[in-house]
């Protein structure tokens, strides 16, 4: 009867952290009445934690990725003489699937995790019981300004990478293999649709924005609060944030580029 | 003071996003002729449309001038009919204009090739809702392998 009893525990707990994940949402967007003076000094102090310090490493990946994308694309193109589709190839590449999904993957090792460690030891220290002590609401105080965050950060950075990688794919498509130039652009800003393909890849990485971050103030609010349990939460944070970005984006690219 | 620094970080971080949003939008999109200017329509008849699309570019001599907007076809003969949307600074085509599918390179993508026919006293200039008569269709590779086939069985 034991395996039935794990079952049955695994299920419930489950389902309160989804509870107590739900709450904490609510609790940050919608408890108590917004005070956008106070609240916005905090914000920008976490956009630039959250995005700004994250800036070097999304540009030098996008640059990298993009450079990779032509390199490998130009080997397989050449043999059919199709090297001109190089600019549509690494466009749409980056701006539907690689620009969202990696800038959130970057995003959940570089950010992510360090919201967990930062809110998890907040917890550990019992800084959270503190300012509830003093009646500021922890959720509103530090919860809601890195969700913000977090959600305005990332698809600035996603479309940071697309338009690097885009750069990085001219340099060694154009410069290095010799692609014409005209032809790379042009038939490039024949297939590219701005609503369909960029719009899209931005609402994409809006999504992804909401998960990761809200996974990662949750676990760091949800963690044991002891060095071993902050240490296990940061990497829930990873693991369950990388995996909820690729399950949704297969769920995302379906509707949006399905049919 | 440190939050000024944030501050400044902050506002170089959105600038760049939008930068980068704006590189995106005007020079990897098509930002030309596709609709967002002033427009007005043509329709052309054909017999067949080949690999031409919704979106396939119009073009006199090489420059875009245009897009086709819908294609649709005519319930009584059965004839695919292309509605064109050509930009509004290109207004003086005369009705004696022609139409041909072409293809851009060997294996490229289809577009609308629009040559513009002669001007006298008799010839009306295409407007709105114009219709150009002279068309030819797309080169269908079947059907020119099969015509190449046939025309060899003749001369036995």
């Amino acid at each position: 009867m034991d395996w039935l009893q794990n079952l049955g525990k695994g299920t419930l707990s489950s389902f309160a952290a989804i509870g107590r994940a739900t709450y904490l949402l609510f609790g940050a967007l919608f408890g108590g009445k917004p005070n956008f003076k106070k609240a916005f000094p905090l914000l920008i102090k976490q956009i630039h934690v959250v995005g700004v310090q994250s800036l070097v490493l999304i540009l030098v990946s996008g640059l990298f990725i993009g450079m990779v994308l032509a390199l490998q694309g130009y080997t397989v193109l050449i043999d059919y003489g199709a090297e001109d589709s190089l600019g549509p190839m690494v466009s749409l590449a980056l701006l539907r699937e690689l620009g969202p999904v990696v800038t959130a993957l970057l995003f959940a090792g570089r950010a992510g995790s360090a919201l967990t460690a930062e809110i998890g030891l907040m917890k550990a220290t019992e800084q959270l019981t503190s300012l509830e002590m003093m009646a500021v609401d922890p959720l509103r105080r530090i919860v809601a300004p890195r969700f913000w965050a977090g959600v305005i950060s990332m698809p600035l950075l996603a479309i940071m990478f697309s338009s690097v990688g885009i750069l990085g794919g001219h340099i060694v498509g154009v410069e290095w293999l010799g692609v014409d130039q005209g032809s790379f652009w042009s038939i490039m800003q024949a297939s590219v649709d701005f609503t369909d393909d960029i719009l899209n890849g931005v609402i994409k990485s809006i999504v992804f924005a909401f998960v990761v971050t809200w996974i990662a103030l949750f676990r760091g609010y949800d963690a044991v609060p002891t060095s071993e349990g902050i240490s296990q939460a940061t990497t829930q944070t990873v693991v369950q944030a990388s995996l909820a970005v690729l399950g949704l984006d297969f769920v995302l690219t379906a509707l949006m580029f399905g049919n | 003071m440190t939050s000024r620094k944030f501050e400044i970080m902050v506002g170089f971080f959105v600038a760049l996003g939008i930068a980068a949003l704006i590189f995106l939008a005007l020079n990897v999109a098509s930002a030309g002729v596709t609709g967002s200017g002033q427009t007005y329509n043509l329709y052309a008849k054909f017999d067949n449309i080949g690999g031409l699309k919704v979106r396939s570019a119009v073009k006199v001599g090489g420059v875009v001038i245009g897009r086709v907007e819908e294609i649709t076809l005519d319930p009584v003969d059965y004839a695919p009919i292309a509605k064109l949307a050509i930009d509004s600074r290109y207004n003086n085509f005369p009705d004696t204009s022609s139409l041909s599918i072409l293809t851009s390179g060997l294996l490229g993508e289809q577009y609308l090739g629009l040559e513009p026919g002669f001007i006298d006293e008799t010839v009306e200039i295409l407007g709105e809702g114009g219709f150009i008569e002279d068309t030819k269709s797309a080169l269908v590779l079947e059907e020119l392998i099969g015509q190449f086939l046939f025309s060899q069985g003749n001369h036995d």
